[in-house]
């Protein structure tokens, strides 16, 4: 959509370099040259001072040899795997529940996403308070007071991907309100006469043309599992990263590696290897669904 | 599509679980501390949590530095981010497809992956440690332009050219007719900067070591550690931190609403 041209034009591109420019600068200063750095400064060995040095592949080459950064790998990668579709059913299922209007359906839906309003911070202290073991208010109203929830090695991640869900499904959410109040009303009354019961509008209407909606749910929900602030102030607050590094996102290991040992470089190199892995596994998630196509 | 009393109790239960976690945060930020992990109603209801936090920890500094920055950088940002919008969707350019593919690349870039190349550049420009630090890196965002294009694209033309032929320019036009329509999104965006920057945690805590910058976040997080066995103040801290992110979201909720509905569908 491109407006028509109603002025000299080398007034509007003036006028348009004007408008542009701090933006455009900004931009450029702090996003732009950051990414590229990011893709180099693995390349070095940047200490905490300031000093450089050239590293070469040594970072790399450490890399290899480092288990906690496979297992941080590892981590991600399963926090992924869980959170993408516990998200993407909680949010599409509150979507549906919430779509048409009934008394109070905007209170409900602001309800919805009120944690996600507050800060990942306060969420952390809030969920650890109430894990807490024995004495928490989870374990006192269930009676499951044997469990602790973020001191277990093999549940703390799980627990930290529900604490996620439930920050993250009202955002999510009003996305898929968009794309269902998108779909005409005809197809659903056509449906209707068709005499298709509900599952059945849902398999042959909703779900087919919601399927832009869905890919977007699903590309930014894995890059916001992966590199999203849930990956590092969620685990920072709850868990440090345990027990016994059973948390330890990578986002979280990096973190660690420059602003405590001050190893910027290879920080840094850590990065550039998660953009890589999260460009494969979002050209694959494309490639897998044509583009958004769950049904080909 | 009938609608069954049954589906809007559903919501009415699904909500309540949803924020009783939050509601839990409020009640036990008053509770007596012998109390604090108690099921029912408390013997009383104590304001003392609260006093503590913001007498005896320079808490109402951390409240007020976080105020600070995210009230700045909401206003600039909204500033900046009209201007760029209105250029990529108002004014013909050569380039201006080229320029506006560069924003929306720049979408897919998070805090944390650029974390330490970012700050390498916030310290070679001298910010570590101070509020520019923690104001400027937080200005730049992509997301803001994309939606206020998305949004400006729509306003008719006629509007433009009848203030052109009383002889406006360029930011007069800008000024007296795109900003004052696209009230409603520049809302949307303020509560979403408003939030964002309150809530972030991770820059702040990675370019300010100086104890007077810090922010609440990190504040809250920093109580954590000094207060693990006086719980009752680090949840007085913890509500104290939300409560001005609930209550901008709860007064602007519907510009927010109606704008993240529209996200995923360009």
């Amino acid at each position: 959509m491109s407006p028509r041209r109603t002025r000299d034009s080398r007034s509007d591109a003036a006028a348009a370099f004007a408008f542009l420019a701090p933006d455009g600068l900004g931009l450029l200063l702090f996003v732009a040259i950051p990414t590229a750095l990011a893709l180099v400064v693995g390349l070095f060995d940047v200490d905490g001072f300031g000093n450089i040095s050239w590293a070469g592949l040594d970072n790399f080459r450490l890399m290899a040899g480092d288990g906690l950064l496979w297992r941080s790998f590892g981590i991600t990668a399963t926090y992924a795997v869980l959170f993408v579709p516990l998200a993407f059913a909680a949010a599409l299922g509150l979507a549906l529940l919430v779509k048409d209007h009934f008394p109070g359906v905007g209170v409900v839906r602001a309800a919805l996403f009120l944690p996600n309003a507050v800060s990942l911070v306060v969420i952390g202290l809030l969920w650890q308070f109430l894990l807490t073991d024995k004495t928490g208010a989870v374990s006192r109203l269930t009676g499951l007071d044997g469990v602790s929830w973020l001191g277990d090695p093999n549940l703390a991640l799980v627990t930290l991907v529900l604490i996620s869900v439930w920050f993250l499904m009202g955002y999510q959410m009003l996305i898929f309100l968009g794309g269902l109040q998108d779909i005409p009303r005809e197809l659903y009354d056509a449906a209707i006469v068709d005499g298709g019961g509900p599952w059945q509008r849902f398999r042959h209407v909703t779900w087919p043309m919601l399927r832009p909606t869905s890919f977007f749910v699903l590309v930014t929900s894995t890059v916001n599992a992966v590199t999203g602030m849930q990956a590092f102030d969620l685990v920072f607050v709850t868990t440090s990263g345990g027990p016994a590094n059973a948390t330890t996102t990578v986002v979280y290991y990096a973190y660690q590696q420059a602003f405590q040992f001050g190893r910027f470089g290879y920080a840094a190199a850590i990065c550039a290897l998660l953009v890589v892995s999260l460009g494969a596994v979002t050209g694959a998630m494309f490639a897998l669904t044509r583009g958004g196509r769950f049904d080909a | 599509m009938r609608r069954t009393p049954g589906r809007a109790v559903l919501a009415y239960l699904v909500a309540l679980v949803t924020v009783a976690p939050l509601l839990w945060l409020l009640f036990s930020a008053f509770r007596p501390e012998s109390e604090l992990y108690d099921l029912g109603w408390p013997s009383e209801l104590t304001l003392s949590n609260v006093a503590y936090v913001l007498t005896e920890v320079p808490f109402l500094r951390y409240l007020a530095n976080s105020a600070f920055v995210a009230v700045i950088v909401t206003v600039i940002a909204l500033f900046l981010h009209s201007m760029a919008a209105y250029a990529l969707a108002r004014l013909s350019f050569r380039g201006r497809g080229f320029a506006f593919a560069s924003v929306v690349a720049t979408l897919l870039i998070s805090l944390p992956v650029i974390l330490v190349p970012l700050f390498i550049v916030v310290r070679g420009l001298g910010l570590v440690d101070t509020y520019a630090g923690l104001i400027v890196p937080g200005l730049f965002n992509a997301f803001g332009i994309f939606l206020l294009r998305q949004f400006y694209l729509g306003v008719p033309r006629e509007l433009e050219e009848a203030a052109h032929l009383d002889g406006c320019g360029h930011w007069r036009i800008y000024w007296h007719v795109i900003l004052p329509l696209s009230r409603p999104m520049l809302a949307a965006l303020a509560v979403l900067f408003f939030l964002a920057n309150w809530n972030s945690f991770l820059w702040p805590l990675a370019v300010a070591q100086d104890e007077s910058l810090r922010v609440v976040q990190v504040g809250i997080a920093s109580l954590q550690g000094q207060y693990a066995s006086k719980q009752h103040y680090v949840i007085a801290a913890a509500l104290l931190a939300a409560i001005p992110t609930v209550l901008v979201f709860l007064l602007g909720q519907r510009w927010l609403v109606a704008s993240l509905k529209t996200t995923g569908l360009r």
